[in-house]
């Protein structure tokens, strides 16, 4: 009775170690990383192929033992004892130390892929890049690149760690179901069903289907139009596909099921971020002022998106000949849509549109306006300030890379698995619009059974404060919420239901809860 | 300004003071010397699990306080002087009230064991506990055996805790099933099942006799009223709470057990009001007891407390009972009421899932077949509908008929339903 602490901090000496299983299950999925590891210092493997199907399976294997190890011997439930008493999920030392090296990843993946072995100027692969080589050939006949090994990787992580959910949630149909649909997206929209494409005809630009303007930013640049159009009726029909997407599918589906059949049953930043994210979604801050900033920057991002591709459009738009719309009549467009669609926000949900929202969206309006309106005064042919490359370029590296891969993942580990989603995506900020004005989407409270425990708040990845809600009785209706439905998993009290249901009294503040004396909540409701 | 005084920071005085500022500009304080935050108790266990930090618990965040002028203090209060209309701290300062309301809540129930105050001998009911638990039972090597006494919510609240950092566990229970004297037999024996499933050391019919002290006036050992002696470094004491009033005792603030009130929440004192835990109801409200331990209760009370300073005079009438726990794995929902024993000229059904999790069981009129109250395990219901149902007076036929409109399980999760009524309907053909 001497090497035990007996301080009195309130975290004791708690269920933090690893059991033999989830050891064994780290070791081979390191030792599979470590393979790729060397490969990035060019150590030439005889058998490329053998190696990365023994790198890959050792990866994906090690953490299903260890997931398996983890879970094997408990009973269906919430599984959540000692996450904050370990190092990697509560900002600890391993935390940063991933964050760290998940950031270092991502930089050298968007910045310089000549270290992971790309191959430039027709030289082949090597390193890295080169051990992919093999399977990129099967799947496409074609050499891998600095993509391509992200997709791989990218897709072995949410196949694997999902497998992990599974198994964590596997009381939980809802969970269950939402997971084989991220997995299924991912593997075959994401992955499979381009790759294959691109290898069949083979200046196919890379087209995801699901990935949808504006999360999937260059879907109107001009390299990837022209590469579509050039396909044909192929091109033509993805191009259609992605306007359709945006502007009918995306609506109708959001309004019957809020935005959570996308951000957490197709989209694959999503879908990342509830499998591999999902050992970080309790680090996501829940305090008033970042709600505050999430309003203001993921806003901002999409304003910023929404120029971006409007300049570049208009930039190669000229007169109407080469394609069959002009630029001047195209930039008209955008403004007689976008000031329509805030008038009828305005119309119709103004009493629901809080003070800075009101001034936000007239201030964003404004300015999206002024912009189009300087193209008419200025005569040049550049959009704004900048010339439109330049501002799609910045919105690329600021908002394509640092932000969506090298913040929104890197920092998994220190703000939570959803920073991106939160914060970012100009996709979850249209959806989420949509969510909170236009849905019958809603988390419902029930009735008065709330004990303000704070496990909903403390794992809802996107910061909400669905305690504040629930303890009031009131139906959680929120642009940011993307319907993973853990908050309802880790309720003990069976308060909180995602449902979609009627528009009338989806939102309902209340004074007194119910359980309450009949007279007294007749009293305040007055 | 008039001055409220609330001494207590749980549910009770908190949701007092949040109603009193919503409907009045008064000067509100609100005294405790258990923590400078308010937070949420039943959520203790699940920093001790790691399932959330201390802070976690806050309902609210630090600038509320402040932003709704309600002032907070840490401070232990020693007596009040309802003559004066003072209260006197600890260090023998005073600060005067226009009106007080007492929300002190619990403290566990000790019935005079011998050793009942030794080290390691505890309850789960404040932060302190929490505290003091962290020292005892940080891991099981430190802890070799724990000793729970006391069948109730906090006492498999205590199990589960214990349980995740493979502590062993030996629970004493009086009754025969966990919970009777709460739960009929049929739920009680689940729970017990479920409990044991675990691993707990569930010893059902025995009770604590004496606890035992080592050199260091530490606990060594409990033994129980059959007398077998069980080594233990933590008892953890969980035979229900009783009010916190001893602070009152030359106050000339009557009390029984709780602090007695009428129906305006009012104590002998009409300036002095008491709410939640350590409330005692001079006229209980329907079946209700007289003194109440429940969240629910509390922050019920704080409500209309509230109405009742704010010049608003409304009784302490509450609605429906209903109340939920978690045991282990197992949710439970209750609402109307299901006695351990069908009152007489009563009846249950009992729908069993057969998985060892799920179950209903319905108290019903036998002669009116009407419908009186639902304990539900692993099916999460809807608190509306079944308020609605009760108000409505409706049978037991039509709640088994109906009840998937009562369904707050979330989506895509397997219905009992048909089951539970074909189940019913052979019981009626037969």
């Amino acid at each position: 009775m001497s090497t035990y602490q007996r301080n009195m901090a309130l975290t004791g000496e708690p269920p933090k170690a690893l059991n033999t299983g989830q050891k064994v299950g780290s070791a081979i999925g390191l030792f599979g990383l470590g393979i790729l590891g060397l490969s990035i210092f060019n150590i030439t493997f005889p058998n490329k192929a053998l190696w990365l199907t023994i790198s890959l399976s050792m990866i994906a294997g090690g953490i299903i033992w260890f997931a398996r190890s983890q879970y094997k011997n408990t009973q269906p439930g919430i599984k959540n004892n000692g996450v904050w008493f370990k190092s990697i999920s509560s900002r600890g030392l391993l935390g940063w130390l991933s964050a760290v090296g998940l950031c270092g990843f991502y930089i050298v993946l968007y910045f310089y892929p000549q270290y992971l072995g790309q191959g430039s100027d027709g030289a082949a692969n090597t390193g890295l890049i080169g051990l992919f080589d093999p399977l990129s050939y099967l799947l496409k006949g074609q050499p891998a690149s600095q993509w391509f090994v992200y997709g791989v990787l990218y897709t072995i992580a949410i196949i694997s760690f999902g497998i992990k959910f599974l198994m964590k949630y596997r009381h939980n149909r809802y969970e269950r179901l939402r997971t084989y649909s991220v997995m299924f997206f991912q593997t075959a929209f994401a992955f499979l069903i381009p790759e294959i494409m691109a290898g069949l005809n083979g200046d196919l630009p890379y087209y995801d289907l699901k990935n949808v303007w504006p999360l999937n930013y260059y879907l109107f640049d001009q390299w990837n139009v022209n590469g579509l159009l050039a396909n044909g009726s192929v091109g033509l029909t993805l191009l259609l596909w992605g306007i359709v997407s945006i502007f009918v599918i995306t609506p109708i589906l959001t309004y019957k099921y809020g935005k959570r059949w996308y951000c957490s049953w197709v989209c694959g930043c999503g879908g990342l971020a509830e499998t591999a994210g999902d050992a970080f979604r309790q680090l996501s801050d829940k305090s008033r002022k970042a709600w505050k900033v999430e309003r203001w920057l993921v806003h901002t991002v999409l304003v910023f998106a929404v120029i971006s591709t409007t300049g570049v459009i208009h930039s190669y738009l000229g007169d109407g000949s080469k394609y069959w719309l002009s630029a001047t009549t195209f930039l008209i467009g955008v403004a007689v849509f976008l000031t329509l669609l805030l008038a009828f926000i305005w119309i119709f949900k103004r009493e629901e549109l809080k003070k800075d929202a009101k001034f936000g969206a007239v201030g964003f309006l404004v300015i999206i306006l002024s912009f189009i309106a300087m193209h008419f005064f200025s005569q040049t042919d550049a959009l704004f300030f900048f010339k439109s490359h330049e501002v799609r370029s910045t919105y690329g590296f600021l908002i394509g890379s640092i932000f969506s891969g090298v913040v929104g993942t890197g920092f998994y580990p220190i703000m939570g698995s959803r920073v991106w989603c939160r914060f970012g995506c100009p996709m979850a900020a249209i959806l989420g619009l949509q969510q909170r004005l236009f849905s019958k989407f809603r988390i419902t409270t029930n009735g008065g059974q709330c004990i303000s425990c704070g496990n909903c708040s403390t794992y809802c990845e996107m910061g909400i404060d669905v305690r504040a809600y629930a303890q009031k009785g009131e139906n959680i209706v929120r642009a940011s919420c993307v319907g993973c439905g853990v908050c309802s998993a880790v309720c003990p009290r069976g308060v909180l239901k995602l449902e979609n249901g009627p528009l009338e009294g989806r939102i309902n503040p209340q004074d007194v809860l119910l359980g309450q004396d009949v007279d007294l909540m007749d009293l305040l409701k007055k | 300004m008039e001055h409220i005084i609330i001494i207590g920071n749980g549910i009770a005085g908190v949701t007092a003071a949040r109603h009193i500022r919503k409907n009045s500009n008064k000067r509100i304080t609100i005294i405790s010397a258990e923590t400078d935050y308010f937070f949420s108790r039943t959520a203790l266990m699940y920093v001790y699990m790691g399932h959330m930090k201390f802070e976690h618990t806050q309902p609210y965040e630090n600038w509320f306080w402040k932003e709704n002028r309600i002032e907070l203090m840490n401070a232990y209060v020693n007596k009040i002087l309802p003559d004066e209309n003072k209260i006197e701290f600890e260090d023998g300062s005073h600060l005067t009230y226009d009106k007080l309301i007492l929300a002190t809540g619990s403290i566990p129930n000790k019935f005079g064991w011998p050793g009942q105050d030794l080290k390691g001998v505890q309850g789960l009911v404040s932060k302190q506990d929490l505290l003091q638990l962290e020292q005892t039972a940080p891991n099981n090597k430190v802890c070799k055996r724990a000793v729970i006494i006391g069948g109730g919510l906090i006492g498999v609240e205590l199990a589960e805790m214990l349980h995740t950092r493979e502590i062993p566990v030996t629970f004493l229970v009086r009754e025969k099933g966990f919970w009777r004297g709460v739960l009929p037999m049929p739920n009680a024996t689940m729970i017990s099942n479920h409990i044991k499933e675990h691993h707990i050391d569930l010893r059902e019919e025995e009770e604590l006799k004496e606890v035992l002290s080592d050199d260091n006036g530490h606990v060594r050992a409990v033994i129980t009223k059959k007398g077998e002696e069980i080594p233990c470094n933590l008892v953890g004491l969980c035979a229900g709470v009783r009010p916190q009033i001893e602070f009152l005792k030359e106050s000339g603030i009557e009390y029984n057990r709780g602090i007695m009130v009428n129906r305006n929440l009012q104590t002998n004192f009409s300036n002095i009001y008491a709410i939640g835990d350590c409330a005692e109801q001079r006229e209980p409200v329907g079946e209700r007891k007289a003194v109440e331990a429940v969240w629910y209760t509390g922050r019920m009370m704080g409500e209309v407390v509230a109405q009742n300073i704010c010049g608003n005079p409304v009784k302490w009438n509450p609605g429906h009972w209903f109340n939920s726990a978690k045991f282990f794995e197992i949710e439970y929902q209750t609402y109307g009421w299901v006695w351990n024993n069908p009152k007489e000229g009563n009846d249950h059904f009992t729908w069993n899932g057969n998985d060892g999790r799920s179950m209903i069981t319905i108290e019903y009129e036998i002669a009116s077949r009407k419908f009186i109250g639902i304990n539900t395990f692993n099916i999460r219901m809807r608190h509306e509908v079944f308020d609605k149902w009760l108000n409505e007076e409706q049978t037991i036929d039509h709640v088994v008929y109906n009840l998937r409109d009562a369904c707050f399980n979330p989506e895509f999760f397997k219905e009992p339903y048909h089951d539970i009524k074909s189940q019913f309907s052979n019981l009626l053909t037969n």
